[in-house]
């Protein structure tokens, strides 16, 4: 992966496909410029055996072809800047992915477009599930909720066109000043 | 600074849109593969690039959605476009500057753009 968005993407991408109805990411920056992903969702979670064996390349919960890249990457990458990633999940339950970067190491990947990431997730998840995001400085604080908007929206859609213009204009002017720390 | 007060603008004028549209239900759909393989390769500007076009374009007959790995990571980012009616055509190795040709090509003069489908790609 070429850029933290694009584990952003493809790490949420998961918890779509465990049926979450709500996932939460969340974004901290510290004093020190380490940077804690956290993902959250209410999806099928995973049993302890499967737990145990998903930082593997060739695990995946898909029947169709025996790899699955997607949590071993951002652990990669992570442990590359002195980071880490640790999982926590339930069966029934959901899961939880926090992954830690050093964003002053020289390995760290660069920020990539956050902003385009977070909209992708809600353009291509229109129905279901409900995405809330949260972004945190020492100095700013961004959040972003589609339940609110759905709420909102009354029975509109999310990804029709002017409801994308809205969306997107909104995580531009939230989460643009926080994400773009590189 | 964005309001939900917006929102309810927005929402009443699309409304009536929307439902002129489901009247219509000959949606064309763009298919984007958003896999790890398709996420590394790109596939989220194009995703991007495509949305956008179809706004600027006003096309309110095409809907985007996504797809998971098909097996030929090699040719990602892939899109399908599923024209109701027609075969169904698989642009691959995209990225989002081949994207308004499609747009303006397949989706809107009901054109294959050749060069850019699998066809063409397993030939050379």
């Amino acid at each position: 992966m070429r850029d933290l968005s694009m584990h952003v993407l493809d790490i949420a991408q998961n918890s779509v496909k465990a049926n979450a109805k709500t996932v939460s990411i969340s974004f901290t920056v510290d004093e020190h410029r380490w940077l804690t992903i956290v993902f959250t969702d209410d999806g099928t979670g995973m049993a302890p055996e499967l737990l145990q064996k998903v930082t593997d390349p060739f695990t995946t919960t898909r029947t169709t072809r025996k790899v699955g890249l997607g949590i071993p990457l951002i652990k990669e990458n992570a442990e590359l800047t002195g980071g880490t990633v640790t999982i926590e999940s339930q069966p029934g339950k959901g899961t939880t992915l926090t992954a830690t970067f050093d964003l002053n190491h020289i390995d760290c990947p660069p920020m990539g477009d956050m902003c385009d990431t977070l909209l992708t997730l809600v353009l291509l998840n229109p129905d279901q599930p409900d995405f809330v995001f949260h972004a945190q400085t020492p100095d700013r604080e961004a959040s972003f909720d589609t339940r609110v908007i759905r709420q909102a929206l009354d029975g509109v859609a999310l990804n029709e066109p002017e409801v994308t213009q809205w969306i997107r204009d909104a995580i531009n002017e939230e989460f643009k000043p926080i994400l773009e720390v590189q | 600074m964005k309001s939900i007060a917006e929102l309810e603008a927005i929402r009443q004028k699309t409304l009536e849109r929307v439902a002129y549209r489901k009247e219509a239900d000959n949606d064309i759909r763009v298919v984007v593969g958003m896999a790890t393989c398709g996420i590394a390769a790109g596939a989220r500007p194009v995703m991007l690039a495509f949305m956008d076009e179809i706004k600027k374009r006003g096309l309110t007959n095409v809907t985007v959605s996504q797809t998971g790995c098909i097996g030929m990571c090699r040719l990602e980012p892939m899109v399908d476009v599923i024209v109701p009616g027609k075969t169904k055509v698989t642009y691959v190795n995209m990225n989002p500057d081949m994207v308004p040709r499609i747009v303006t090509e397949h989706l809107v003069n009901g054109n294959p753009v050749m060069e850019y489908t699998i066809g063409a790609a397993e030939d050379k």
